[in-house]
């Protein structure tokens, strides 16, 4: 039986200021009809730029420069424009990472599910919207026969990202491009799509390239893995050969980071006076209540990780302490003081003692300030340095993140990755002097070695410094690896608290439960266990219950 | 539903305010000009006290906040005043005929030709600009591409008059095909009319396409980098339909304000050009009025511009929220 889809020694390149870089050295793979591969690699490994090139198609500024990617015997990188039309959508089809912004807004869901089938005279339109509204009662979106006669932005993430499965299905293709569909959602969310994808895709018997930087998600959804790192081949081999015998360093290390785990702190005294007290904190977005009754402590020394979902509150928390979001109800204490509840009534000490690290380091780097520049202005705007005082303190702070003074300091931040852009932005809380600093989900859009790297960072810094942390995070295993204690969020309301040992022991509050059951293992088996365990109904029905 | 309403609502509301003001604008402004009509009628060797006795009789020795809230107060009631110009000064010799002409009744015929104009050049130029932006985003870089922003970017660089000419030369000197007056008069035919507006408004087309077509073009390959539209190509859209279905209907709002931009200046701008094809629309009357200082024209004239404007750009505000379905279908 020859392979549905065989790409041979595929090299591609890259244009950056007017010179091809490769994106691909020579990769070469080759799909059943009906299997599913698991492409996998840190971000910058090409497997965006492979998986597309399966379908024959790569972006601008992108070029195929040698090789061949036939699909069922024709050579796609020989083919016509409108030959590969012809293919595109039909036979082969594409689920984009982010649903919300690969659906075009301007068009209801259920246009944009039958464009394909009536343009390719597969079926028509009537025809389509029926199997549209099957489709969607199979993939277990609620209100099947409404939804999609919707707008997109009417519709919730999860929702549209198995719309969007359900619009790759419509023409019944032979091969479906999965590029990292579950990886903006919430674990919870994410069970849903992966579930339903997986038995679509058994349904119609389909392949599927399913590209993915998470190892426990594609250990659910694939019958091959290929490893790549820096646009060359690791590694490839079935499903469990690869979980259980990695052959290449690389591929090891990508298991071992989820070992990281910093021991539990002995317990808080008592008697200690909390750096930071949040108290009966209640909160709203004009009349719209966001947070209800909200509070903790968080000790000298000890790390509090905020988790829940997106909208349970966390970073609505976050602007209350900081006061950009004066609550409603309640009071901030720092070191046993009341805060003022606005931040601009607050003084240039309590304004030192509180720091932020933010998610996206791109967007909170100035990118026309050096990184001297960048750490130099709260090292002169709270500790009143100056000239040669200053450039040694940034010096200082350069060496503390481990990022050699002499080689940085006259950077932008464009010439910077992206783990180090967030340790800049570390240098620029502690520059500060803080006590306290929040961390806003500081590793979800990094890789997870860079990422594990950063929390290794911030735990010296902690031991070091005596600082405490707010972690706010969706990421169970980043609290496993750093937290003292857990606050779980749900709904603007803390669901459960307490040291880490006891929340990740059980007996649990059922949302924490469902949280952490909710977090891919790395067991092929994972998923297919937790949907018996759950049973397969009620997952579609929570997904209703959500909605509603 | 409710919310586009209300928007819609605020701005009517915003337009409205943004008329008052500009009202006040336009009555400072007007009587800053130097000299006044009555100075300018009868010319350098009048006495004062024949000077004093017209300013008396129009009424300008009232104190501007009392002739401002009468105009105001009369504009409102739809009565733009009587027209200097136009009145019978025999009063003085005491055989006053008692017949005034209005502003209403001098401008109204030249209004209808101006929003004639406006018309006919809008019903060529804007579909004209659509498509070739569309054709040009689709070709992008291509010769075709080219060859439309030089031409357009000529035409709108050149002065007006000179593109009128150009015209005149080729559509009624070399190849006799249209007439190169345009006196329209009451009691034409429709077409007769058209024919006869036809040459200002080609020259008013090559003017005004310009912006639009290149607002298309940009406003469209603005979109191109985005993953909806990637989408669509990977689904095997053609390029026609990945940029007309896809792209097009996202692009509208930027689109829409040039084009009331443009279809603002077609009312209040274009002088030049009544003026070279002898088009008896409004901003010859303005104009002329201004020059003889001929003040209660002039500020309707002023005031029709503004509203024009005005209008336009609310009309361009509403579509372009209709054209957003996150405000037509809230969550």
């Amino acid at each position: 039986m020859s392979a549905l889809v065989e790409i041979r020694d595929l090299w591609i390149e890259g244009r950056s200021d007017e010179t091809w870089s490769p994106i691909i050295n020579g990769a070469s793979l080759s799909l059943n009809k009906g299997e599913v591969l698991g492409l996998i690699g840190e971000s910058g490994a090409g497997k965006s730029t492979l998986g597309l090139a399966a379908m024959g198609f790569t972006r601008d500024g992108v070029r195929i420069s040698k090789g061949t990617v036939l699909f069922d015997g024709v050579d796609l990188t020989l083919a016509s424009a409108s030959k590969k039309r012809e293919l595109l959508g039909k036979r082969i089809a594409y689920v984009a990472q982010s649903a919300a912004a690969s659906f075009n807004p301007a068009h209801k869901l259920m246009d944009q599910h039958t464009e394909g089938p009536v343009q390719h005279g597969v079926m028509s339109r009537a025809e389509s919207v029926k199997d549209g509204i099957e489709l969607y009662r199979r993939l277990r979106l609620p209100n099947p026969e409404e939804i999609g006669f919707r707008y997109p932005h009417q519709v919730s993430g999860g929702q549209l990202q198995r719309a969007m499965t359900a619009m790759a299905m419509s023409c019944r293709p032979d091969l479906i491009i999965f590029d990292e569909p579950t990886t903006a959602l919430d674990v919870t969310t994410q069970i849903e799509v992966l579930a339903s994808i997986r038995d679509i895709v058994e349904q119609f018997d389909t392949a599927a390239i399913y590209i993915t930087h998470d190892l426990a998600v594609v250990a659910q959804m694939a019958d091959r893995i290929k490893v790549l790192l820096k646009g060359d081949e690791v590694e490839d081999a079935d499903t469990r050969t690869m979980l259980t015998h990695p052959k290449e360093d690389y591929t090891k290390s990508l298991w071992a980071v989820r070992a990281f785990e910093r021991p539990q702190k002995p317990a808080v005294h008592t008697s200690a006076t909390p750096v930071l007290s949040v108290q009966n904190v209640s909160a709203a977005y004009g009349k719209i209540a966001v947070l209800h009754d909200v509070s903790f402590d968080i000790h000298q020394g000890r790390t509090v990780a905020v988790v829940g979902e997106s909208g349970s509150g966390k970073s609505t928390t976050a602007r209350c302490i900081t006061g950009l979001l004066p609550p409603s109800q309640g009071v901030i204490q720092f070191d046993g003081q009341s805060l003022p509840a606005n931040y601009k009534q607050r003084n240039k000490d309590q304004l030192r003692q509180a720091q932020m690290i933010y998610q996206m380091a791109d967007t909170a780097l100035n990118p026309r300030k050096t990184v001297g520049e960048i750490i130099g202005r709260p090292v002169q705007f709270y500790m009143g340095l100056s000239g040669k005082q200053k450039r040694r303190r940034v010096e200082e702070l350069l060496d503390e993140i481990e990022m050699p003074a002499a080689q940085y300091i006259d950077r932008l931040p464009s010439e910077l990755s992206g783990g180090q852009k967030q340790r800049i932005g570390i240098a620029r809380a502690l520059a500060a002097e803080p006590k306290f600093i929040i961390c806003d989900e500081v590793t979800s859009a990094l890789d997870q070695l860079v990422a594990e790297g950063i929390l290794k960072l911030l735990a010296r810094l902690q031991d070091d410094l005596k600082l405490s942390y707010m972690f706010i995070t969706h990421d169970l295993a980043t609290v496993k690896a750093i937290a003292d204690e857990v606050v779980v969020m749900k709904d603007g309301e803390v669901v459960e608290q307490g040291p880490k040992q006891d929340m990740f022991a059980p007996p649990h509050h059922p949302y924490t439960d469902l949280l952490l059951s909710s977090v891919p293992e790395m067991d092929p088996d994972w998923l297919t266990n937790l949907l018996n365990e759950r049973g397969v109904d009620n997952i579609g029905d929570a997904a209703v219950d959500k909605m509603s | 539903m409710q919310s586009v309403i209300r928007i819609i609502l605020q701005r009517l509301g915003l337009g409205l305010l943004t008329l008052f003001v500009v009202s006040i604008v336009i009555f400072t402004a007007v009587n800053m000009l130097p000299g006044d009509f009555a100075q300018a009628i009868l010319g350098q060797g009048a006495t004062p006290a024949a000077v004093e006795s017209i300013r008396r009789d129009l009424g300008l020795d009232q104190p501007p906040i009392t002739r401002y809230i009468q105009w105001l107060s009369g504009a409102l009631q739809g009565d733009l005043g009587n027209s200097f110009a136009q009145a019978n000064f025999a009063s003085f010799v005491g055989a006053d005929s008692g017949v005034r002409t209005t502003v209403a009744q001098q401008i109204a015929p030249r209004f209808e030709n101006t929003m004639f104009l406006a018309a006919v050049t809008a019903c060529i130029a804007v579909p004209v600009s659509l498509v070739l932006g569309i054709l040009a985003a689709l070709f992008r870089n291509s010769v075709f591409d080219r060859a439309t922003n030089v031409t357009t970017l000529t035409s709108i660089s050149s002065p007006e008059f000179f593109l009128a000419y150009v015209l005149i030369l080729f559509l009624a000197v070399l190849n006799p095909v249209l007439p190169s007056l345009s006196n329209i008069y009451d009691g034409m035919s429709f077409g007769e009319r058209l024919e006869k507006t036809l040459l200002p408004a080609l020259t008013l087309t090559l003017v005004v396409t310009a912006h639009m077509m290149r607002m298309t073009r940009a406003a469209i390959i603005n979109l191109l980098a985005s993953p909806y539209i990637e989408m669509a190509r990977l689904k095997g859209m053609s390029p026609m339909r990945v940029i007309v279905k896809h792209a097009l209907p996202n692009a509208l709002a930027p689109i829409i304000n040039v084009i009331a931009l443009n279809l603002a200046y077609l009312i209040t701008g274009v002088v030049v050009v009544e003026v070279v094809f002898v088009y008896p629309g409004i901003g010859q009357l303005f104009v002329d009025s201004v020059k003889i200082r001929d003040i209660p024209v002039v500020q309707a004239c002023c005031l029709i511009f503004a509203a024009a404007y005005i209008l336009l750009n609310l009309t361009a505000d509403i579509l372009s929220i209709l054209s957003n379905p996150r405000l037509r279908h809230p969550k």
